[in-house]
């Protein structure tokens, strides 16, 4: 099996970077602790997600319950404060009824934290995702329009850049490979998971989020196989969603589906799973994240 | 007080609301006369380079840009701009310092290189005072610069860049201080302070 890691650290040494690893180390002020050359390596990102419902941070159960969490500025402003890497605001409402998305609380949550902050829900044109990085996201998660219509990546990325723009694939097995889930998993089509991933990234998508259809919902884990499969055949960062959200499991989906980054959704709201746990827990596999 | 330049494609939201947080004075400005009586200069930025390059000519900052006294602080697109020339678009920059702003290679590292990774900081620079050092900070580029003679603190993902560059009063980060967390903020704090623009 290929490792990402191992690639990084059997890269051949040139003389030039050998030479600038030797300039550093004599440049280093006094005190300063070098870490060694190719030691540096992008770290696993651990993103809260919350779901937004009408303003306010709701936490769904299996019976399609709701439960009012608290006000999405107050909760990430908590989420940062533990050591979350990166926060992602779904809203639930817009994705089911297609309702605009919600600029004022993008806006009064930009305020509270200085960490990345995504946006997932009702994106549906490219003036929409202009006016959310206006307002302060600093990325736009993406869904199933962009399955017709893939050049739309290509038609917004010289507005706010690849960087901003997430992919969401949804996935569900089929034979021996993945399809394209659509309309939050109602609706299935006939389009290979890996080959439409590979083609928004194309396109201008710069992350890609991994949903695995027949996973989710039923909180029986990962799809590592589909994780691992699509990390090896896109060469953008991948972030793993779905699961029981267990750490174990947010855990396997970074070191055995090698995914860049995972989304502890409904797990890490505060009577759960703690950020700052599942961090740790994450370091004692030996992978690499900011603590 | 700091003026945050304003111009198409730049988001100076993520700049201005993490300057707010730390209590600094700062204007979002467009133009040079709005920009000439400010203390300091924040050049932010996410599009690509030509449309960046585009607009700045437009608003006639190139030259103003190009010749300051005051302290400068180029964002990531607004680092990148300080040098001579871009790959992203073939783009002649802004010449301030001396080199080649260079895609990243796939081969090494995924691009866009997307997350937090350290920072080797190489200089008891005063934007770095308060840091730790190696420090993490948030990335999120697809273009970088190699390391040369004004580099003062590099990262590395498969192959090392220059993560922080400075040559007089012209400072510039590969990095978002803006979407690092404390380190950031603290890191936004120390150029404030240089630019005095801190209420005591």
């Amino acid at each position: 099996m290929p490792n990402y890691a191992n690639h990084y650290l059997d890269r051949p040494s040139s003389e030039r970077e050998r030479a600038s690893g030797i300039v550093i180390r004599n440049a280093l002020p006094e005190g300063a602790v070098f870490i060694g050359d190719g030691m540096f390596m992008l770290t696993r990102s651990i993103i809260a997600g919350l779901e937004v419902l009408d303003g306010r941070v709701v936490n769904k159960t299996k019976f399609d319950k709701v439960a009012d969490v608290g006000d999405p500025a107050e909760l990430s402003a908590i989420y940062s404060g533990e050591g979350a890497d990166e926060l992602v605001l779904l809203d639930v409402s817009a994705s089911k009824e297609k309702l605009p998305p919600f600029f004022g609380m993008i806006e009064r949550v930009a305020k509270r934290v200085a960490i990345p902050l995504s946006v997932g829900g009702g994106i549906l044109t490219i003036d929409d995702i202009i006016r959310l990085v206006s307002s302060g996201a600093d990325k736009v998660f993406l869904n199933s329009m962009f399955v017709e219509d893939p050049l739309l990546f290509a038609r917004a990325a010289p507005w706010v850049g690849p960087q901003a723009l997430v992919a969401a694939v949804r996935a569900r097995r089929q034979g021996e490979g993945w399809v394209v889930d659509v309309k939050s998993g109602t609706e299935q089509t006939e389009v290979d998971a890996i080959e439409w991933a590979k083609t928004v990234t194309d396109c201008g998508a710069g992350e890609l989020l991994v949903t695995s259809m027949d996973r989710k919902g039923t909180k029986d884990g990962f799809d590592l196989d589909f994780l691992r499969e699509l990390t090896w055949r896109v060469n953008v960062p991948v972030i793993a969603s779905g699961g029981t959200g267990t750490k174990e499991e947010m855990a396997d989906a970074l070191k055995i589906g090698e995914a860049d980054a995972v989304l502890a959704a409904s797990a890490s709201h505060p009577s759960e799973l703690s950020i700052r746990e599942l961090k740790q827990f994450v370091a004692s596999k030996g992978l690499p994240v900011r603590l | 007080m700091i003026g945050i330049v304003d111009y198409e494609l730049g988001s100076v939201t993520s700049v201005s609301n993490a300057l707010s947080q730390i209590g600094a004075y700062f204007t979002v400005g467009r133009t040079r006369t709005e920009l000439a009586k400010c203390d300091g200069i924040i050049l932010t930025g996410i599009g690509p380079a030509p449309a960046a390059m585009t607009s700045l000519h437009d608003q006639g900052l190139t030259a103003f840009l190009s010749s300051l006294k005051t302290p400068f602080l180029g964002v990531c697109l607004g680092m990148q701009l300080l040098y001579s020339y871009s790959e992203e678009g073939e783009t002649t920059c802004l010449k301030v310092l001396p080199g080649t702003v260079k895609r990243m290679n796939h081969a090494v590292c995924k691009v866009p290189h997307i997350g937090w990774n350290q920072v080797q900081l190489l200089a008891n620079h005063p934007l770095f005072e308060g840091l730790k050092n190696p420090a993490y900070f948030y990335f999120a580029h697809s273009y970088a610069v190699p390391v040369g003679p004004s580099t003062t603190a590099v990262s590395d993902c498969g192959v090392r860049f220059a993560a922080a560059v400075s040559k007089d009063r012209y400072f510039g980060v590969q990095f978002n201080p803006e979407k690092s967390g404390d380190t950031g903020l603290q890191f936004l704090k120390n150029f404030a302070k240089l630019c005095k623009s801190l209420p005591r």
